[in-house]
C-alpha cells in the first residue's frame, strides 16, 4: 500500500452499495485517472464501516476525513479539492448534531470513540478481496505461529484463557468447546462456522464477512488444528449474496497462497472449508438443526445430549461456532490471552457487535467492549433518539430476547446481566424504540416471527407459541382483559420449561419482558400501554 | 401446487444438476437451490424427477422443500417485490408499506398478479437497516420508503 500518498476507502457493504457506491468508486476512480493521479491515490473497496446511517461512506486516509452521504455527482469534487489541492469538502464532512461543527477527523466522532474494535477491526479498512492486504495486518501469522510452534492443547489453553465466550447467543465458553471436540476420537471431525444469521434487525456476522472474510477462515483453520479436523464447512444464508462472493473469493486466495490445503507452511497440517447455504429457516442457528440442514434434510433439532462435539455432521464429533466468535479468534492468538480479558467485566470478556436500529440517530454496526452501558450505546455512540423524541425501551437479542427500558440504562452490557435483565446478548441486534412505538406490538411481531420459524417438531412450541400469539392480538386489538396476563405467563413458564431447544425455550421471552416493563414502569394494566 | 408438465430438456436440466452433486441426497438442499435458480420455482413435477434420480421418496423431498422459507412452489412475477420485515424496518413503518402494496396490487403476500407483472413477498433483513423500511424489486432496492411513494414506484414499471 505504501507507494501511494492517499487512499480513498469506499464502503462496499451492503447498505452503502444499495446507495450507489459502485458507482461512486467508478466516478472517484475517472476522476483519478482525468487528473493524472493514478501514483498518488488509489480507490480501495472495504468492508462496512459501520455508520450505516449517513452512507455512502468515502473515507480518506492517512488523514482520516470522513465523508458522509456521499452521491456520484460529489466524486470530482472530492478528487479535485482534497486530493490535488490538499482542501476538504466541509460539505460532506460528518456534521456533530450537537455542536453543528463540522468533525474532520473520524477519530473525533462520538460515533468511534467509545468503539473498540477486534472482530470489525479490518472492516472498513482493507479490500477484502485482495489477501495481500490481510496479511499486511498480521493475517495469518497466527495461523502461522500455531501450526508452526505449538501443540494443539496449548493453544486451547490459550483459548480458554482468554474467555472468550460464544458470540453467537448462547455464550458458552469457546476454549471448553474446543477441548471437549479435541477429546473425543474420530477418523474425522468437522469444524463449522455458523452464519446463518437469522434474527430480524441483525447483520454483524455478514458484515464481518463482507469485509474480512479471511478472518474467519483464518480462525477456522486454527480450530482445526486445535480440534483434530481436516475439514470446515461454512453455513451461510442464500440471501446474503456479497458474503458468499468474497468468501469464495478469499477460499481461492489462501488456498493459492498455500494457507489452506495439504501440509500447511510445510507443518504437516492439512485444512480447507466449503460452503453449505442455508434456506431461510431461523431454527438452523441451532447448532443441532444446523447440522440436519447441512445433512439434506429438514432443519430439526434433536435431543442434547449427544452435543455436536461428541455426534455431529455425518455422526462425526463437531465444532459449531459463530462468525463474530471466530473473527475473535486470530486477534487473541496474535495480543494474548491476557490482553483479551483485560477488555470486558468480570464473567464476559472482551468486545461485542451489536447492529444497532430502530429509531436512534446513528443505525449502524458498532463494536463495544462488555461492560459497556445502554446509556452510553443508545446515547453516545448512537447519538440518541430520533427526531428529539423520548426513549422507550431497546430491544436485545432477537426473537429470544427482551425489551430494555429507561431503568436499565446503567446496567453494564454483559451476558449475565442481560439474562438477569430479563433479555439477552443474543446475537447482538439492538432495536430502539421511542414514545410512539408499541411493545406490545413488537412483542406480538416477535412472536408472529417465531411461530412462522417454529420447526413444529415439539408441540410446545408449535402450539404454545400460536396460543400467545392470539392473546397478543386480542390484546393488540383493545379486547385484551387482566387474566390474560395471568395466561400468558404461566403459559410462557410452561413453553420455557419443555421446548426441546433454544428457539422454544426462548420464545416466550419478549412476552415476559413486556409484561414486566409494563408493570414496572407505568404501573397499569397490560392493555394499557397499547394507547398508541 | 402449479403444474409444469416437463419436456426432456427439463428433464435433462435437473438430472444434470443431480449428476454434478454424484445424486448424493446429502446434496438435497444444494441441489434445490440450483433447479429453483433454474426454473424460477419448485414445482410438484420438478420435486418428483429430483426425488427419482436421488432415489428418495417425493415425501422427503416435499418435506425439505416446504421447510425452507427459501424456496417455493409458486411462479414469481415478472418484477419480484420483497418487503424486508427485519425488526429495524418494522418499526419504521414496513407493515403499512406492505398493506399500500396489497391495496395496490390487489394480491396477498405470496401471490402474483393476474398478469404475472408483480408477485409480492416478505422477508427477513436484508440488512440494509440504515434505509429502514426497505422495499426490492427485482435486485432494486429502495431505501426509506413511504406508503405515499409506492404508487409512483410501482408506475415506473411500465413493461
Amino acid at each position: 500500500m505504501a507507494q501511494f500518498k492517499m487512499h480513498l476507502l469506499v464502503c462496499g457493504g451492503t447498505g452503502c452499495r444499495a446507495s450507489q457506491s459502485e458507482i461512486i468508486v467508478e466516478n472517484l476512480k475517472s476522476e483519478i485517472k482525468n487528473l493524472g493521479l493514478e501514483n498518488d491515490a488509489q480507490v480501495v473497496i472495504t468492508g462496512c464501516f459501520g455508520f450505516c446511517e449517513k452512507g455512502p461512506i468515502v473515507k480518506i486516509v492517512p488523514d482520516n476525513t470522513f465523508y458522509t452521504q456521499v452521491k456520484p455527482e460529489d466524486c470530482a469534487e472530492i478528487v479535485r479539492e482534497h486530493i490535488l489541492k490538499g482542501r476538504k469538502v466541509k460539505r460532506l464532512l460528518y456534521e456533530d448534531p450537537e455542536t453543528q461543527k463540522h468533525i474532520e477527523d473520524s477519530k473525533h466522532m462520538n460515533f468511534y470513540q467509545k468503539q473498540i474494535r477486534i472482530a470489525l477491526r479490518n472492516c472498513g479498512f482493507i479490500d477484502p478481496e485482495n489477501i495481500d492486504e490481510y496479511i499486511a495486518r498480521d493475517g495469518y501469522a497466527a495461523l502461522g505461529n500455531i501450526i508452526t510452534g505449538m501443540s494443539p492443547q496449548e493453544a486451547i489453553d490459550i483459548m480458554k484463557k482468554s474467555g472468550l465466550r460464544g458470540r453467537g447467543g448462547g455464550g458458552f465458553p469457546t476454549g471448553i468447546k474446543w477441548e471437549i471436540a479435541s477429546k473425543n476420537k474420530a477418523d474425522q471431525k468437522y469444524v463449522v462456522c455458523n452464519a446463518d444469521e437469522g434474527d430480524p434487525g441483525a447483520f454483524m456476522d455478514r458484515s464481518i464477512l463482507e469485509g474480512d472474510p479471511h478472518s474467519v477462515i483464518e480462525a477456522m483453520a486454527i480450530c482445526g488444528y486445535c480440534i483434530g479436523a481436516t475439514k470446515g464447512i461454512v453455513y451461510i444464508r442464500a440471501e446474503y449474496p456479497l458474503a458468499i462472493k468474497r468468501l469464495k473469493i478469499a477460499a481461492r486466495q489462501s488456498r493459492a497462497y498455500g494457507l489452506l490445503g495439504q501440509d500447511i507452511l510445510g507443518s504437516g497440517f492439512s485444512f480447507d472449508i466449503e460452503l453449505r447455504y442455508g434456506a431461510g429457516a431461523f431454527v438452523c442457528g441451532e447448532e443441532t438443526a444446523l447440522i440436519k440442514s447441512m445433512e439434506g434434510l429438514r432443519g430439526e433439532p434433536t435431543v442434547k445430549p449427544p452435543f455436536p462435539a461428541e455426534k455431529g455432521y455425518l455422526g462425526k464429533p463437531t465444532n459449531v461456532n459463530n462468525v463474530e466468535t471466530f473473527a475473535n479468534v486470530p486477534a487473541i492468538f496474535l495480543k494474548g490471552a491476557e490482553w483479551f480479558s483485560s477488555i470486558g467485566t468480570a464473567k464476559s470478556k472482551g468486545t461485542k457487535v451489536f447492529a444497532l436500529a430502530g429509531k436512534i440517530n446513528n443505525v449502524g454496526l458498532i463494536e463495544v467492549p462488555m461492560g459497556i452501558t445502554l446509556r452510553e450505546v443508545i446515547f453516545e455512540i448512537g447519538g440518541g433518539i430520533k427526531d428529539g423524541k423520548k426513549f422507550k425501551a431497546v430491544q436485545t437479542g432477537g426473537p429470544s430476547g427482551g425489551c430494555l427500558t429507561e431503568k436499565h440504562l446503567d446496567t453494564p452490557i454483559d451476558f449475565d446481566n442481560l439474562i438477569a435483565a430479563g433479555s439477552m446478548m443474543g446475537s447482538g441486534g439492538m432495536i430502539v424504540m421511542d414514545e410512539d412505538d408499541c411493545m406490545v406490538s413488537v412483542a406480538k411481531f416477535y412472536l408472529e416471527f417465531t411461530v412462522e420459524e417454529s420447526c413444529g417438531k415439539c408441540a410446545p412450541c408449535r402450539i404454545g407459541n400460536k396460543r400467545l400469539h392470539e392473546i397478543l392480538e386480542k390484546i393488540c386489538s383493545g379486547k385484551g382483559v387482566e387474566a390474560d396476563i395471568d395466561y400468558l405467563k404461566n403459559l410462557s413458564r410452561v413453553i420455557k420449561d419443555t421446548a426441546l431447544c433454544g428457539l422454544g425455550q426462548t420464545s416466550p421471552n419478549p412476552v415476559l419482558s413486556t409484561i414486566e416493563c409494563g408493570a414496572c414502569y407505568e404501573k397499569c394494566k397490560f392493555t394499557a400501554i397499547h394507547v398508541q | 401446487m402449479s403444474a409444469l408438465i416437463l419436456q426432456d430438456c427439463h428433464k435433462k436440466t435437473i438430472e444434470e444438476i443431480c449428476i454434478y452433486y454424484k445424486n448424493d441426497p446429502g446434496d438435497l438442499i444444494k441441489i434445490l437451490h440450483k433447479a429453483q435458480t433454474a426454473f424460477g420455482y419448485l414445482p410438484e413435477s420438478v420435486q418428483r424427477e429430483i426425488a427419482f434420480h436421488l432415489k428418495i421418496s417425493v415425501a422427503k423431498v416435499y418435506g425439505v422443500v416446504t421447510f425452507y422459507s427459501f424456496f417455493t412452489m409458486t411462479p414469481k412475477g415478472k418484477h419480484p417485490i420483497s418487503v424486508c420485515m427485519g425488526t429495524a424496518c418494522y418499526v419504521r413503518g414496513a407493515e403499512k408499506v406492505l398493506d399500500e402494496l396489497k391495496d395496490q396490487l390487489r394480491i396477498k403476500v405470496g401471490g402474483v398478479t393476474e398478469n404475472g407483472k408483480f408477485s409480492l413477498d416478505c422477508l427477513r433483513c436484508v440488512g440494509a437497516c440504515g434505509l429502514a423500511p426497505v422495499l426490492l424489486i427485482g435486485e432494486k432496492v429502495y431505501g426509506r420508503v413511504e406508503a405515499s411513494q409506492i404508487k409512483g414506484i410501482l408506475d415506473s414499471y411500465q413493461d
